[in-house]
């Protein structure tokens, strides 16, 4: 598990960063959100030890982070990062040489990689001939080369096309099936939402919720239900429940318990027909929208 | 929050690159980078190929030159011009004749009767035939105290050829170097290696694999001078230059790991290979500036024991003096151990400023920032 504890950091007197802490559980994906300057990138240059903060500390497995740890992870920094005149499979090689492999394994672990993400055939093309989408696959498969023991993602997922996505999430998901910590950064919300099991949401250098979807849902929402009957006007004078929309026969309200919510239904059963009863889930847009702000 | 102590299944147990070794897995790659790359092999058998070509010229050269000089003359002096080596004849019918035929440059000069007390008058169309002239005249007898001693000609062209040679390796390296650092700023890709290994181990790795090629063409063209001067039998090689060759590719060897690790320095404070001309220009100076001294002042003995001793000249200065037989034997190695002390301040220095600076992006850093921050 990666663990940012109370990590803050200035730039010129400015304040990037303010008392951050997160954690990065073991085979979960976790997405990290915010808008541009939230201090995302800050972040993850700590994690990697590419920045120093001015105060706090990194933690794997609840012990301060080494450099031997740092040479395991997987790290996709935001500004791309390979050599343009490098042949792909090669600067793979060397990246892997980098972080501790032997040349052998790093060849045929970098083949592997190429031909996993489709660009098998163009392991021995220069990496500035190829489009940007085969790119930011190359710098995917440089991620994660030497097989890393924890993932590092700045905006992974900037600049794919759709089937490039559905790839990378792919092999992102192996590893964390693996058991390592996957953190990756995105601005796509609904991308966010679909993969993460758990989420960071920064703003202004601040974390602003962190857990899973539905801690942060039941951080920031009270749990609403929607009701579809004949009349539901009775659904008002019910103590503890309040409306939030109100249509003829549509109601949606928010109830304390699980059991209030039940005690509407039965109420409801007992006077007419229902439709339909769910609890309305409410898009982590809307979370996000709220918590930022 | 579960707190588990245990790793990751995905972990294993390597451990990082040691420092040595991601120094070897980056000068590899500079090297390889460099001896794939068209550009420069063909510069490099280019250079080889003048050098050769300036060695055997230097033997043969002056003897494909050395031609009669064509002089008219009226044919009462014939007879006398005809005893001179290194005179062809042209006969003229007259003092007329004679001035026509210089006049319209059949011949080189001419001779013809004049009322001085040489009995002679040379003709010559703008200026005067020195070669000519010398041979007519009466020379005093000349006693040299040291008849060993090096011609000055030959000394400035040996100079010449030290500082070219000095010169031009330090800057094409030196901007390899510069351009490497860059293009790892400019593509970012050294965030990902700053995550791995230190900022010290690409720089040693890039100021070592860059030596490495650089004292390789210089021992080539080192080996090139030296068989060059075997071919053609030419003793000023094989006896007076042996060991300023060795000097020099000693000196510069270590002068250029200074330079080297300057260039590397002063390209991590800019972002684009656009910026690098005006961050290596200094550098630029500091090579020119002694290349133009030793020139300059390759026959004032003062300034060229100062600038034996002063890191950036001495590359150049040492050998001019080992060659001029003007340095004690203990002198040169003082030069290389001053050389030696620079090189290791400057490496410190370097090595500040580029781990300073390799993650700030944008507009150029200054030294003083890059220092400071």
């Amino acid at each position: 598990m990666l663990s940012i504890r109370s990590i803050s950091r200035s730039f010129n007197g400015h304040r990037a960063l303010n008392d951050v802490s997160f954690d990065v559980q073991n085979g979960l994906m976790t997405g990290f959100v915010g808008a541009n300057g939230a201090g995302k990138t800050t972040t993850m240059r700590i994690i990697l030890g590419v920045l120093t903060p001015s105060s706090g500390e990194v933690l794997v497995d609840d012990r301060p982070i080494t450099a031997d740890d740092r040479a395991q992870f997987g790290y996709m920094p935001e500004e791309r990062g390979l050599y343009p005149k490098m042949k792909v499979h090669e600067q793979l090689v060397y990246l892997g040489r980098l972080h501790g492999l032997s040349s052998a394994h790093a060849s045929t672990r970098a083949a592997d990689l190429l031909e996993q993400l489709g660009l098998g055939e163009r392991r021995d093309d220069k990496l500035e001939s190829l489009s940007l989408g085969n790119q930011q696959r190359a710098q995917i498969a440089a991620a994660l080369v030497h097989e890393p023991t924890a993932l590092v993602l700045d905006e992974p997922f900037s600049g794919l096309d759709p089937m490039a996505v559905e790839t990378t999430v792919e092999v992102l998901r192996d590893v964390a099936r693996s058991g390592a910590p996957v953190l990756f950064s995105s601005h796509q919300l609904d991308l966010v939402e679909r993969l993460c099991d758990s989420l960071v949401i920064l703003a202004g250098g601040e974390v602003r919720a962190a857990g899973t979807r539905e801690q942060i849902r039941s951080a920031h929402a009270r749990p609403e239900w929607v009701l579809e009957t004949d009349d539901a006007g009775f659904v008002r004078g019910i103590r503890g429940i309040e409306v939030i929309e109100f249509d003829g026969g549509h109601v949606r309200f928010t109830a304390p318990t699980d059991d209030d919510a039940d005690r509407v239904l039965r109420e409801a059963i007992e006077r007419g027909t229902v439709r339909s009863f769910a609890p309305s889930i409410r898009p982590l847009t809307e979370i996000f929208q709220e918590v930022i702000r | 929050m579960s707190t588990t102590t245990t790793r990751a299944p995905g972990a294993n147990t390597r451990g990082r690159t040691r420092f040595a070794q991601a120094v070897g897995i980056v000068a590899q790659r500079e090297i390889m980078t460099q001896l794939r790359s068209k550009a420069f092999i063909i510069s490099t058998i280019i250079t080889l190929a003048l050098v050769f070509g300036a060695v055997l010229f230097s033997s043969i050269g002056p003897q494909l030159f050395d031609e009669d000089t064509d002089v008219a003359t009226t044919s009462e002096l014939a007879p006398t011009l005809e005893q001179l080596d290194g005179v062809a004849v042209v006969p003229a019918d007259s003092a007329d004749a004679v001035r026509d035929a210089v006049r319209d440059g059949s011949v080189d000069a001419g001779v013809v009767a004049g009322d001085g007390p040489s009995g002679l008058v040379v003709i010559g169309d703008r200026e005067a035939p020195s070669s000519l002239l010398q041979l007519l005249s009466i020379t005093p007898d000349l006693e040299l105290l040291d008849p060993n001693a090096p011609d000055p000609m030959l000394t400035y062209f040996i100079g010449l050829a030290f500082g070219l040679v000095f010169f031009m390796s330090a800057m094409t390296f030196g901007q390899t170097i510069a351009n490497s650092v860059v293009e790892e700023k400019a593509s970012r890709i050294v965030e990902i290696m700053l995550a791995t290994v230190p900022a010290r181990a690409i720089l040693a790795g890039k100021v070592i694999g860059n030596s490495i090629l650089a004292f390789g063409q210089i021992l080539l063209i080192a080996a090139v001078v030296l068989l060059g001067g075997a071919i053609t039998g030419s003793q000023l090689l094989l006896d007076g230059l042996g060991m300023p060759i060795v000097w020099f590719v000693v000196l510069f060897t270590v002068g250029f790991i200074m330079l080297a690790a300057l260039y590397a320095a002063a390209a991590a404070l800019v972002s684009r290979a656009e910026d690098l001309g005006s961050a290596t220009s200094p550098l630029i100076m500091l090579i020119m500036i002694p290349y133009f001294l030793v020139i300059i002042f390759n026959n004032n003995p003062l300034a060229l024991q100062i600038m034996s001793y002063v890191p950036f000249s001495s590359p150049v200065a040492v050998p001019m003096r080992v060659y001029l037989g003007t340095m004690e034997w203990w002198e040169p190695f003082l030069s290389l151990a001053i050389l030696v002390v620079s090189t290791v301040l400057v490496i410190v220095f370097a090595a500040k400023v580029y781990e300073r600076s390799l993650l700030k992006t944008g507009s150029a850093v200054k030294w003083k920032d890059a220092l400071k921050a």
